[in-house]
């Protein structure tokens, strides 16, 4: 096996290049794992870690420039307030042994249904930065994921960073499992209130065969929510809203769940972040 | 591939060594420190924790490629000359330790919560060791270690 470890972003994407087939690793929380138990044996390890601008964010006025290589550990440490229902998931991933080297980066370059980042990126329109040596494209997020573990990305690119519009209303993540910790998700949601466009956004993940929106469910909350007046999420909404991020599921019979339970507990969660996510929306506007 | 790193702060070269193969495995079958345990090589059990570049990971997790020239603690390099490290101190005095198979791993992020936390709540203890398997679920006994640990570092105004 063949190991490159790049220190720029030229170099990577020139190796990447001339050897297509070779499998980036990062944070290894995922990549590891494929190579400790023999599922994967690339012919080229193309190592990531080395090049220090893949592990840096900016602030790009309305939105966060998120480099792909930014461990989960940090976002919810330094973007807490910019991008909280990212940072609720990413406090949710594994373990801090797990938070401290994985990232977004990474899981959109696996593409597991299950990925706790894949809900709130949804829910706030994120675009995924991927890089070749013919230049970049930015991948609207909606179009990212094309089956269990599949992505649009070619195979002489690499995942650069993810640019996530900041906060404009309040948001939440929600995930359903066994523990509070070291937890794929049986089924998760993330939503983003748009307080500005009075507007929502959701994700549902883990619920199909690719992390999925839930649109019928985001317009009933954007007539239903009271922007004029901020008044609660009343219960008879919350069922509603549960129930149409329930039918926009497709879930399947598995080891962690039946599709069945899936639905019944998307329909919980989500009506539950849909009243979290307002109330700390009417927070935001009183500050 | 040759690998140079430091480990427990003495520099380090091992030959032969597979890129991607992990850093327990070059720890552990070719360095001679079996202390990083080997239990589930997927990062679910914290068994491997070790500090790498001063960051708490599962050593399962890091390819043997990635460390080249960097800087490795592991829980041997933990105890003074004659003196155990004070959290190592406090699992044997709260008798923290049953089959001993998960304690290096726990006592390496215990030092690491302690680090950055002098005075963690148990919440705080709980969130910080969740990924730290202890299958003879000796639970209650662990934290009785991280607490008494906490005081006596305290105490010592190691923090």
């Amino acid at each position: 096996m063949e190991f490159f470890r790049p220190a720029t972003l030229i170099d990577a994407l020139a190796l990447k290049s001339t050897h297509p087939t070779a499998l980036c690793i990062n944070g290894g929380t995922d990549v590891m794992v494929e190579l400790n138990f023999d599922r994967k044996r690339p012919e080229t390890l193309l190592d990531l870690s080395a090049i220090s601008e893949l592990s840096e964010w900016s602030d790009q006025g309305d939105s966060i420039l998120l480099g792909a290589g930014v461990p989960y550990t940090r976002i919810y440490q330094e973007l807490a307030k910019e991008l909280p229902g990212l940072a609720m998931a990413s406090r949710t991933v594994g373990s801090l042994q797990i938070r401290n080297k994985g990232g977004v980066g990474g899981n959109l370059g696996s593409a597991s249904p299950a990925g706790d980042a894949h809900p709130p990126l949804l829910a706030s329109g994120a675009a995924v930065n991927v890089a070749s040596v013919n230049g970049t494209r930015a991948i609207d997020i909606n179009e990212f994921f094309l089956g269990p573990k599949k992505n649009t990305m070619n195979p002489d690119e690499i995942i650069t960073s993810v640019l996530i519009p900041k906060a404009r209303g309040g948001q939440q993540y929600s995930k359903i499992g066994t523990r509070n910790a070291m937890v794929i998700a049986v089924c998760s949601f993330g939503i983003a209130i748009d307080a500005k466009n009075k507007s929502v956004g959701t994700g549902i993940g883990s619920a199909g065969p690719t992390p999925l929106r839930a649109h019928e469910a985001e317009s009933y909350a954007a007539t239903h929510l009271d922007w004029a007046n901020g008044s609660a999420v009343t219960p008879e909404m919350m069922k509603e809203f549960g129930a149409l991020v329930a039918a926009a599921s497709r879930p399947i019979d598995d080891v962690r769940g039946t599709a069945a339970y899936r639905r019944h507990s998307l329909a919980v969660i989500s009506g539950r972040c849909l009243k979290w996510a307002w109330t700390s929306t009417q927070d935001m506007r009183s500050k | 591939m040759r690998l140079t790193c430091t480990v427990n702060g003495k520099v380090e070269t091992i030959d032969d060594v597979w890129p991607g193969e992990s850093l327990l495995y070059v720890l552990r079958e070719r360095m001679g420190l079996p202390g990083a345990k080997n239990a589930c090589e997927q990062g679910e059990c914290g068994s491997c924790s070790v500090h790498l570049d001063g960051i708490l990971v599962c050593a399962c997790l890091v390819a043997a490629g990635q460390v080249e020239g960097a800087e490795i603690k592991t829980v041997e390099g933990l105890a003074g000359a004659t003196d155990l490290h004070p959290v190592q101190q406090a699992y044997l005095d709260a008798g923290a330790v049953q089959c001993g198979f998960c304690t290096p791993g726990l006592i390496v992020a215990t030092v690491d919560l302690l680090e950055k936390n002098a005075d963690p709540s148990d919440s705080e203890i709980r969130e910080a060791l969740a990924g730290n398997l202890c299958r003879c679920t000796g639970y209650s006994k662990i934290l009785d270690a991280v607490r008494l640990a906490a005081v006596r570092l305290e105490g010592a105004g190691k923090h």
